[in-house]
């Protein structure tokens, strides 16, 4: 009798690891390759891809929902984001996005998707549910990153151009406010408090901090890295992680990521990654960081713990955007 | 005991010699250092995009060439302890050495540990100051790379005692420097990937690939990563073998290079 009982225990204890093994490994990245018109689905945890999806021409911004069961892929050269399961990598639906879709943002709720369409300086508004436009909403010219905050109070949409945020009501679809900011913006980002929104200058080399409610500049943060040239960093993507205690920023050409104290704004480190690195994800539980580096044709991934590097795993072409599903 | 007290004898002059010459010590540091600190830091983005193993992600320069100067402190080890053979057989002690009624080889292989020993110690200090200077390796590669230095300390020190043995005056040590320790340094993996040489000669190649100081040196690098060269260890130890069989044979008075140089 007792040894069955330990038996059991044996058993549903290897269950159970068994299981939690599976958990670990359960966390995929998706990267949009832009040259190969395709996804590349990737285990980080075991450092290799699993496989290369064709989803379409040119894909380059990728999104998760918040459930985690659709991801939505824009597809530039078909001019429509495309939903596909996020399981199966079945394409589902297609979205009427605009022409030349690259970067959008989805609500906190899943419900609505904000695409920046750089050539016709506009921001459309989709609701996925009735996949239709809702509203298309004028703003500078060349309008790239776009973000909802955590709270859904505000979009914001940058517009490389113009060197402008454009603040818009999520309620009315309205622009409210414009604020200037250093040349050649390219991503924002919230952060999880919905109080500060982070901006890249690729121009400038700048990322600029500015408070939600006064729509002020926070701080400007500069970077300089050993043996690179100035002109070489050109900031891109930028992840605040949910506690801001460190942001992340993509260096682009560069070849680095900068690790910066959100509480000072001071530039901790710089990390070495593969060459142009360009978006950022973190996985779910926030102890790593993906990169995308476009031209070496790879992906990095960074362990936030140790602050360290410490895989780069080539994935196709281009390489442009990530999302990681749990 | 006999053979037990020889050898805490020779290993033990070896290394009092080596820490109470604090000018060695240093000096022997600083070699290294200039490279790390100087010249790695003018090349720090040279190194191009592939990745070699043991590497699985982008590396600085000084990160790649770190393994290659602990090999480099070894070589030039190997070296000054062949130039103090030479020194020991014209001041005379060794002659007091070699009429100790033990083997020949026994008394050559203590002589090899011993250098090994000091140079393994020289490598640690340089490790711990590359790791202040932020070049870290994974730690159990601090612990794995032991037992690759001492062979790659022993088949260096092997080659410098073979050396040792063809040299007729310490004048001569100059021509050891141009003839054995650069391209021996130069022509390997310490600098520059086997990929990086490919690209520019197909003979460079060929000539690292195949120079037993290049094998050492990888065989450190992986080893610092926690990882074993299977390739490399076999290299090592057979340049070892070869390289201590042929130095016993030229300080054997009878056959030897002794008896044509009528020197010891």
């Amino acid at each position: 009798m007792m040894k069955g009982i330990r038996m059991n225990k044996i058993v549903t204890g290897l269950l159970l690891s068994l299981a939690l093994a599976g958990w670990v490994n359960a966390e995929t990245v998706f990267v949009t390759l832009e040259k190969d018109n395709a996804l590349a689905v990737v285990d980080p945890v075991a450092g290799t891809l699993i496989k290369t999806v064709p989803v379409g021409q040119r894909p380059r911004g990728i999104a998760i929902s918040p459930d985690h069961k659709f991801l939505y892929i824009a597809t530039s050269d078909d001019n429509t984001i495309k939903l596909f399961d996020a399981e199966t990598l079945k394409e589902l639906v297609k979205l009427p996005s605009g022409d030349d879709p690259e970067t959008f943002a989805l609500n906190p709720a899943g419900d609505k998707l904000y695409v920046s369409n750089e050539d016709d300086s506009l921001v459309t508004v989709i609701d996925i549910a009735k996949k239709k436009v809702i509203k298309q909403i004028k703003v500078g010219v060349e309008p790239e990153g776009i973000a909802v905050s955590p709270d859904n109070r505000w979009l914001v949409s940058a517009s490389e151009t113009t060197n402008m945020v454009h603040w818009i009501d999520t309620k009315t679809n309205e622009v409210v406010e414009n604020t200037l900011v250093d040349p050649r913006p390219r991503a924002v980002s919230f952060t999880a408090d919905s109080q500060q929104l982070w901006v890249t200058s690729e121009m400038a080399g700048t990322v600029t901090v500015m408070d939600v409610k006064t729509k002020q500049l926070l701080n400007s943060i500069r970077f300089a890295v050993d043996g690179v040239t100035a002109d070489k960093i050109q900031p891109v993507g930028v992840v605040i992680d949910k506690d801001r205690r460190r942001a992340y920023i993509a260096l682009g050409p560069a070849n680095r990521v900068a690790v910066v104290n959100a509480q000072n704004y001071e530039v901790e480190k710089v990390l070495l990654v593969g060459a142009r690195v360009w978006n950022l994800a973190f996985s779910p539980d926030q102890k790593r960081l993906y990169t995308t580096n476009g031209v070496s044709n790879d992906m990095s991934i960074i362990d936030l713990e140790k602050l360290t590097v410490t895989q780069s795993l080539g994935v196709g072409t281009y390489p442009w955007g990530v999302a990681v599903k749990p | 005991m006999h053979f037990w007290r020889a050898l805490c004898g020779i290993v033990g002059r070896e290394l009092w010699r080596f820490v109470t010459q604090r000018e060695r010590f240093i000096s022997a540091l600083v070699r290294p250092l200039v490279w790390l600190f100087v010249f790695a830091a003018g090349f720090r983005a040279a190194l191009g995009l592939a990745i070699s193993p043991p590497y699985e992600t982008y590396i600085l320069y000084e990160v790649y060439i770190t393994p290659g100067l602990c090999g480099m402190i070894q070589l030039f080890n190997g070296m000054q302890s062949s130039l103090s053979m030479v020194y020991d057989r014209e001041m005379g002690s060794m002659r007091m050495l070699m009429v100790c009624p033990l083997p020949r080889w026994f008394l050559l292989l203590s002589k090899l540990l011993a250098g090994t020993g000091v140079s393994v110690l020289q490598v640690y200090v340089f490790l711990v100051i590359a790791r202040l200077y932020d070049i870290q390796m994974p730690w159990q590669g601090y612990l794995w790379v032991l037992p690759t230095l001492i062979l790659s300390g022993l088949m260096l020190g092997a080659l410098g005692l073979l050396l040792s043995s063809f040299i007729k005056q310490l004048e001569n040590f100059a021509g050891v420097m141009n003839f054995v320790i650069f391209p021996m340094f130069f022509m390997s993996t310490a600098l520059y990937p086997l990929w990086k040489l490919k690209e520019s000669s197909a003979l460079l190649n060929k000539l690292a690939q195949y120079n037993p100081f290049s094998q050492a040196v990888e065989l450190i690098r992986f080893a610092l990563y926690g990882q074993f060269n299977l390739h490399a260890f076999i290299y090592t130890l057979l340049a070892f073998i070869v390289f201590m069989a042929f130095a016993i044979m030229g300080y054997n008075p009878s056959k030897g290079m002794m008896t044509r140089k009528g020197a010891v």
